[in-house]
């Protein structure tokens, strides 16, 4: 939600042309939710615990949606989309070019994503960084350096992310809740520390979404990806593709 | 004499490896049996296994005869089996007494009769004693998250006597402790078991602590008993060396 | 002096409706019903340490059942009353549950996932709760033969049983149960080899605090005299944490501190609107960052000092 608006306060109140916004924008988010949103929340309160935490980024969710309505109002704000809106036929049925290359994007993306986190130094590193911080630090990994990257790759990913889905659904206040929501769920269903977990999570999640607005009544959409997710946390707590983490009593 | 504790070959392996390995001995009334071996033996997964905390993957466990393999740690606490823990596990947030209290609590009565009796009366008397006992009465007042060290490790045994238990195992109780401490800590658990006729496992490290408190010693070696006897015995037994120092 | 406080505050609250417009005894009142809620919460999350993101759909589950038997089943209160602590004491035991399996973000999504369902089922059930268009003319009893029609007998019977929820959650507290909660919270391997049932006690931790929101719902739909799905929604359950971890989780007087900063206050600074949730947010993230234990954890420092 956030990138969006950004890139909204980008057009309309500097008149920026929209290549430009989009840009700065993505700037903007790299600073203030990876960069910032690390070294002002995440680093004082990781001592006290997931909590304290866990209830601080809802202070934040809300401080940014009444920041936003606040100074945006509540209203829906149409969004440029990055290509043409029209559709294409292909092998017999029509697809949207939007959503096509959303799709192509997305695949280029995770592609990046995996040969950076399995193929160089700095991937590596961070993957050891995440698994065992104590023994990473002794062989010289600089940790704190690790968990940063990590929180500007993920500012970049939403940024990404930002840019695709808001020509579909419009750029309003509430908009972050629910995506944020469903992007939660899909990492927790594939597994926590795997990229490909949360795209198998991610595309079971929008499967499954569609199918039950064929087949359920569309009042209780919502309630399946939710059981989904009560099954998955109780069955496998580790995600669908996630490795078990041992722990010894 | 009676056999408090039965163990017939229990055996736990985690995915591949093999921690305990058909181990069986019986432990006597009002013995103190100590267990001791090289770093990863497999004494604490022994001890966790024994105590429910972790489900055996083959064996048999028997309390005064009757099975109580797999059965859960309340269960087993509340027929009288106590421990402590290899690590310190005592409740920070609430005073000495309170720590002492919870100990004892649901030894008594109804979970109902907890919540709506005063059950705290015979407990809070037992509680006293046990701090007399410790040489902690000074401190019953505090959250037992501010004692030293050495006062939070005497507090943990306590709360593993609170009960009167019929057999005590435990993890380690002079770790870390420092002298004096270990000195006062040997005495007082002597003076239960001559007292009350308490039985004991202990698993230790230390050396001079286990042979002067224990009568038997058990020595752990691959997750197998390699040998046991009189703390003489163990200490003169080539096997026991080699277990430790590798073979020369 | 920690009597003195309570003395002044039971005080104001006694001659404060006699000084307020009817709306103020109304937000008044409220405040009372989402403390009874938040002492819940606070015995689940605060004590028992269990996190719970359900307890709306709790206060939503007593409301519907108070609602719905007082209008359509034209039954008397008390019965309904009872009734909301038992069904939600039943359906926050099976809550429960999950908690045995897991911790933390874990059991908080799905106690998150829980709330939502309550909501859809609140919302699309039309033949039960008459969905969207809600249950309106929520009757107000009357006890011994007086009649609390009016907003300020009504407040006085919130406060009434607030008052007696918190000399239970008291009692409770200072009795073994709540020592074994306090176990459970700060080291549950060491109370089972304590004889402590930890699997009870957590059942009993999320079924009692459950239960205490079907008081809280129990009593709101009367005061509001109109139950929807709206007000049960996750937001409630998000804002009820936050009075709870804001007022001092695992202090008795915490919700209630909680409950005034996020109910009375909003009210009281009616004109700074959205600069109010702003400020609120700002305060929250201040709070964990630097005083994780809440106002009341922070007054215990400063005064120990």
């Amino acid at each position: 939600m956030l990138p969006a608006f950004f890139i909204l306060i980008g057009t309309h109140t500097f008149g920026l042309p929209f290549w430009l916004a989009a840009i700065l924008g993505g700037v903007a988010t790299l600073i203030l939710l990876g960069l910032a949103f690390k070294k002002v929340m995440v680093d004082p309160m990781i001592h006290h615990g997931v909590l304290p935490l866990v209830i601080a980024t809802i202070g934040l969710a809300i401080l940014m949606k009444e920041a936003v309505r606040e100074f945006y109002g509540a209203d829906a704000w149409p969004f440029p989309a990055l290509w043409a809106t029209t559709d294409v036929t292909l092998f017999g049925a029509v697809f949207a070019v939007q959503s096509l290359l959303i799709l192509a994007t997305c695949i280029v993306v995770v592609g990046a994503l995996q040969l950076f986190l399995a193929g160089t130094l700095t991937g590596r590193c961070m993957q050891a960084a995440a698994q065992n911080p104590a023994v990473a630090r002794l062989l010289g990994i600089r940790v704190e350096r690790m968990i940063l990257y990590t929180f500007l790759i993920n500012a970049a990913l939403v940024w990404i992310a930002a840019l695709l889905v808001t020509p579909i659904y419009l750029a309003k206040f509430t908009n972050g809740e629910i995506l944020g929501l469903y992007a939660f769920i899909a990492a927790l269903i594939g597994g926590f520390n795997q990229v490909r977990g949360a795209i198998v999570g991610g595309l079971l999640l929008g499967v499954i979404d569609n199918f039950c607005a064929v087949y359920v009544s569309s009042s209780y959409r919502m309630a399946v990806p939710l059981l989904v997710l009560i099954a998955v946390i109780l069955v496998r707590p580790q995600g669908l593709l996630g490795r078990v983490e041992e722990r010894t009593v | 004499m009676n056999t408090v504790l039965q163990v017939r070959d229990l055996r736990k392996s985690f995915g591949g490896i093999v921690a305990v390995d058909g181990v069986s001995f019986d432990v006597e009334e009002s013995e103190i049996l100590g267990i001791i071996g090289p770093n990863g033996s497999g004494k604490s997964t022994l001890f966790n296994c024994i105590l429910g905390q972790l489900q055996p993957s083959a064996g048999d466990v028997r309390l005064d005869g009757r099975a109580v393999t797999g059965m859960r740690p309340c269960d087993l606490n509340r027929l009288g089996v106590s421990r402590t823990f290899q690590l310190l596990q005592i409740f920070p947030h609430l005073t000495v007494r309170a720590n002492l209290i919870l100990a004892g609590q649901e030894h008594q009565g109804s979970m109902l009769s907890r919540l709506v009796g005063r059950p705290d009366a015979g407990l809070s008397a037992a509680a006293e004693r046990m701090l007399g006992f410790f040489r902690l009465e000074h401190l019953a007042d505090e959250d037992a998250g501010g004692l030293s060290y050495g006062q939070q490790k005497l507090l943990d045994v306590a709360m593993a006597f609170m009960a009167g238990p019929r057999l005590a195992l435990l993890d380690e109780p002079a770790g870390g402790v420092n002298p004096t401490m270990l000195a006062n800590l040997r005495e007082r658990l002597k003076a239960i078991n001559a007292e009350h006729g308490s039985t004991f496992v202990v698993i230790e490290h230390n050396m001079e602590f286990v042979m002067a408190l224990c009568d038997r010693i058990l020595v752990l070696a691959e997750g197998r008993i390699i040998a046991q006897g009189t703390p003489a015995e163990v200490r003169s037994d080539p096997k026991v060396i080699e277990a430790y120092l590798g073979r020369g | 002096m920690g009597i003195g406080i309570l003395a002044l505050a039971g005080a104001f609250l006694l001659v404060a409706p006699l000084g307020l417009k009817p709306y103020g005894i109304f937000i008044l009142s409220m405040w009372a019903v989402m403390t009874i809620a938040a002492i819940g919460l606070n015995l689940t999350l605060g004590y028992a340490g269990q996190i719970s993101l359900a307890q709306a759909a709790f206060v939503g589950i007593g409301a519907y059942v108070t609602a719905w038997l007082t209008t359509k089943g034209a039954w008397p209160f008390w019965p309904t009353y009872a009734l909301g602590f038992a069904s939600c004491f039943a359906v926050g035991w099976i809550l429960g549950y999950p908690a045995l399996r897991v911790q933390h973000h874990y059991l908080a999504f799905v106690t998150l996932a829980f709330n939502t369902l309550v909501y859809l089922v609140f919302r699309n059930e039309e033949w039960l709760t008459n969905g969207i268009y809600g249950i309106s003319n929520v009757p107000r009893p009357s006890l011994f033969g007086f009649s609390l029609k009016g907003g300020r007998e009504f407040y006085y019977f919130c406060l009434a049983n607030l008052v007696f929820v918190s000399l239970a959650a008291w009692w409770l507290i200072r009795s073994p149960w709540g020592r074994a909660f306090v176990a459970v919270r700060e080291n549950p391997i060491r109370a089972l080899s304590l004889g402590v049932d930890t699997r009870r006690y957590t059942l009993m931790a999320f079924a009692i605090g459950a239960g205490l929101g079907g008081i809280s719902g129990a009593l709101y739909a009367p005061l509001t005299q109109f139950v929807d799905p709206t007000p049960f929604a996750l937001g409630l359950s998000l804002n009820l944490l936050l009075m709870v971890v804001l007022g001092g989780s695992g202090y008795f007087f915490g919700p209630f501190l909680g409950a005034i900063v996020a109910v009375l206050l909003p009210e009281w600074l009616r004109f700074a609107q959205g600069y109010y949730l702003m400020g609120y947010a700002v305060l929250v993230m201040v709070m964990m960052a630097f005083w994780p234990t809440g106002l009341l954890g922070l007054a215990d420092r400063l005064l120990k000092k």
